[in-house]
């Protein structure tokens, strides 16, 4: 059979398919609009902030656009030995023209970043371009070692032909404390200065603990949630809901309030004899305070998705567990459990995920120990100013979000997930 | 084996859920050992409660329930021994048809060969071999509904609970069901105790009928005397269609009565009326009411066709008669079949005894 016969029309003698696409083009199109808004909403906040936040983080033309000459004429430079005569000349007409738009000062403290005692070196050859010193008729590779003895060692020629390259990862590996060495390859920075790693892994800790003691806590809330008769739930529903209605400051505070030396937890345990007035446990500005705040206020997240899960679970099927022999256990274990584990990795996704960037909470009653990752951006987009340092350990986060959201999907598989 | 005839016993219980309503009232009950007993009744009167009662779910509020000779009140329903097909299967959605019929077993920790004959064997009794591997949701209802059938028998326990299992098919599979379901039982020879709403489902079934009402059970007999012989109003309207006249008795001897209509006066079957004076209703299957009957009759009456609605076996008529235009008769269709039209007047007769005489509606 030709494949013209096979092809089915209307009655019209237009083939069924594209009578078809022209009667759902306009469906199609009417779709789109609805989303156009949201999808404008999504580029404009979403795709193209984390874009100019990556572009920032790594870039470095800084040096690039400063050093045109200098750069073009290194290219044929090995780096090994002593630059020649046309890489002084480069650099000395590059620098000379940043000394009339008065922005040698900038270059000097970015080449100190790479290389200490860069500031006086490049200094003294400005004084003598100021006082008109240097002779451009003759080498001026011998008259700027003389200027500076700095300018006859390589390793500064090093330093400035490192700079080179527009992008650089160089923050990302700050992130993880390590650097470029002189010679190029990537080195830890030393022990008792690797701060990064510890705010990373303690992130983690803190997010991980948060997601289980939510679980513990979400998971017999939210069943109680799906069984209870309806008055009951409703008030039980208005409970759990509450804290979203308060504002997140002033949660924390009253958490602060409850949990401090002299709060009201203390005093209660005072009245009630379990601890000495002189040695009331501190419960606050250590991690105590932090999984108790960010538990009490990430906890309906994993309600929420839990509760929507159970919900759609028959009662029945835990009577049949019981009915066929299984004890209450088997029966929960085996036919209950299992049906939740949807709503269980849909909650603590999204309990993890928002803990990984928690950063207020953490902040205010965690003390020396609650400086999470999210505080070392903040410290860096507000006190440093590094913000391409901020962006890199951003996007380093969402990064790790999107890894922990694959080995999720590979476990239990997104299409699972039960949001509500 | 001799058949114990107090297998389930039902002593005196009483459930109420809030201490005000007895939903179930003095429920006297014994069940035979393989026997297939029909709870029947309409929403809300008590059946379910007995069943999740004896399944133990529920517990009685008062009297005791007792299973073989021991009373099982106290015993929680996975030590019961019971097997249960639920309303809507409540087969375990993430398990396979396979998994769902070992579970009985892996619980009970019975040995991998075993479990594996024992699925199979059921699986065949309900002929789903070939589907072990399969999940219930890529198996139809009636497909789905085997399994649970399969998984409520496979770990061989004394007494299956089945709570209106059958509600979800539609009609023509609900109706092969009932056959299958029926000859399971007879096969293997497991005492039922089934719930349902649908009285043509419990006649085809049972061997005997509960009908229950208002939390008590107003009939317990076989199918037949269920239906030719019902012991009250409520059983003779809940089961099949009924013609009723309510009236009140003039004259009564021992096996005939009179009763006054508004303007006229029928012969009865005198069932629960004992004296004269009583309020009555009297009840009427209609099929036992004939038309122009060429035997003598002692009741015979004329009415008028209202209606006349073709049922493809049988004819419905409904006639005004005897001042009620209510009246019902069912015509078989045949070719010798009378030309019946509306606003003809018929001659239609029945016999007294036929007519009971029942509790007053």
């Amino acid at each position: 059979m030709s494949s013209e016969t096979k092809q089915i029309l209307t009655t019209d003698g237009i083939p069924l398919e594209v009578s078809l696409k022209k009667a759902e083009k306009k469906n199609k199109i009417k779709a789109f609009l609805l989303v156009a808004p949201l999808l404008l909403f999504l580029v404009i906040t979403y795709v193209f902030p984390i874009g100019e936040m990556f572009s920032r983080s790594i870039d470095d033309k800084m040096i690039t656009n400063m050093l045109p000459k200098t750069f073009k004429e290194m290219e044929t430079w090995d780096g090994k030995e002593l630059p020649p005569e046309e890489v002084f000349a480069g650099f000395y007409y590059d620098y000379k023209a940043l000394v009339e738009k008065q922005e040698h000062g900038k270059l000097g403290q970015r080449l100190n970043k790479e290389k200490n005692g860069f500031n006086s070196t490049t200094k003294r050859l400005f004084r003598n371009i100021k006082r008109k010193k240097i002779d451009e008729s003759v080498s001026i590779k011998e008259q700027m070692i003389k200027v500076h003895p700095n300018w006859n060692k390589v390793e500064y020629w090093q330093a400035i032909k490192r700079t080179a390259p527009p992008y650089t990862l160089a923050k990302y590996l700050k992130g993880m404390d390590m650097y470029y060495a002189p010679d190029g390859s990537v080195a830890q920075v030393d022990e008792d200065r690797r701060i990064h790693r510890i705010l990373w892994l303690r992130t983690l800790e803190i997010a991980f603990f948060v997601t289980l003691f939510c679980f513990l806590m979400g998971y017999p809330i939210a069943h109680l949630l799906a069984t209870l008769p309806m008055k009951y739930s409703n008030l039980l529903m208005i409970c759990v809901l509450l804290p979203f209605w308060t504002s997140l400051l002033v949660r924390t505070a009253s958490w602060m309030i409850l949990l401090q030396q002299q709060g009201i937890v203390n005093d209660f345990f005072v009245m009630i004899g379990l601890v000495a007035d002189d040695s009331r446990p501190e419960m606050m500005y250590n991690k105590v305070g932090t999984y108790v705040a960010m538990t009490q206020i990430l906890l309906p997240f994993m309600v929420l998705p839990l509760y929507s899960v159970m919900k759609t679970i028959s009662p029945s099927l835990m009577r049949a567990g019981k009915s066929l022999g299984g004890t209450p256990f088997v029966a929960f274990w085996k036919v209950y459990f299992p049906l939740t584990i949807p709503g269980i990795g849909a909650g603590c996704l999204l309990v993890f995920i928002l803990a990984i960037g928690y950063y207020i909470t953490p902040a205010l009653v965690g003390g020396a120990s609650g400086t999470l990752i999210s505080n070392q951006i903040a410290f860096h987009m507000k006190q440093t100013l590094d913000w391409s340092f901020a962006s890199a350990m951003g996007l380093m986060l969402l990064s790790g979000v999107l890894v922990i959201y694959w080995i999720y999907n590979k476990l239990v598989g997104v299409d699972n997930i039960k949001l509500g | 084996m001799s058949k114990n005839p107090e297998f389930v016993k039902f002593d005196k219980v009483d459930k109420s859920y809030d201490g005000k309503v007895l939903v179930v009232k003095d429920l006297q009950l014994d069940i035979a050992e393989g026997e297939f007993i029909t709870m029947l009744g309409p929403s809300g009167s008590g059946k379910t409660t007995c069943l999740m009662m004896l399944a133990g779910f529920e517990t009685p509020t008062n009297g005791e329930i007792l299973l073989d000779g021991n009373i099982i009140s106290n015993i929680p329903p996975h030590k019961r021994g019971i097997g249960m097909v639920f309303q809507n299967y409540a087969l375990f959605p993430h398990m396979t048809v396979y998994e769902n019929l070992a579970f009985p077993l892996r619980v009970r920790k019975v040995e991998k060969d075993e479990i594996d004959k024992k699925v199979d064997k059921a699986l065949s009794m309900v002929s789903l071999n070939g589907f072990e591997s399969r999940m219930p949701a890529q198996l139809s209802g009636g497909q789905q509904q085997r399994v649970a059938v399969a998984r409520a028998l496979v770990f061989d326990p004394a007494v299956v609970l089945m709570d209106e299992p059958l509600g979800a098919l539609d009609k023509n599979l609900r109706e092969s069901m009932q056959y299958e379901i029926k000859h399971i039982h007879e096969s293997i020879g497991v005492t039922v105790v089934y719930v349902t709403h649908d009285q043509s489902e419990a006649l085809t079934m049972s061997n005997r009928i509960a009908v229950f009402n208002d939390g008590k059970v107003q009939q317990l007999s076989d199918p037949a005397e269920l239906y030719e012989k019902p012991v009250n109003s409520f059983v003779a309207e809940f089961i099949g269609e009924n013609n009723t006249f309510n009236g009140e008795v003039v004259d009564i001897d021992k096996d005939k009565c009179k009763v006054k209509l508004a303007n006229s006066e029928i012969l009865a079957n005198p069932i629960s009326v004992n004296s004269k004076g009583e309020k009555t209703t009297v009840s009427l299957r209609p099929e036992r009411a004939l038309i122009n009957p060429t035997d003598k009759m002692d009741n015979m009456f004329t009415g008028k066709i209202e209606e006349v609605i073709y049922h493809g076996d049988h004819t419905r008529v409904r006639l005004n008669l005897l001042g009620s235009s209510e009246f019902i008769l069912k015509v078989p269709n045949s070719t010798s079949n009378l030309e019946l039209k509306v606003s003809q007047d018929i001659n239609i007769g029945w016999n007294s005894t036929d007519a009971r005489a029942l509790d007053p509606k």
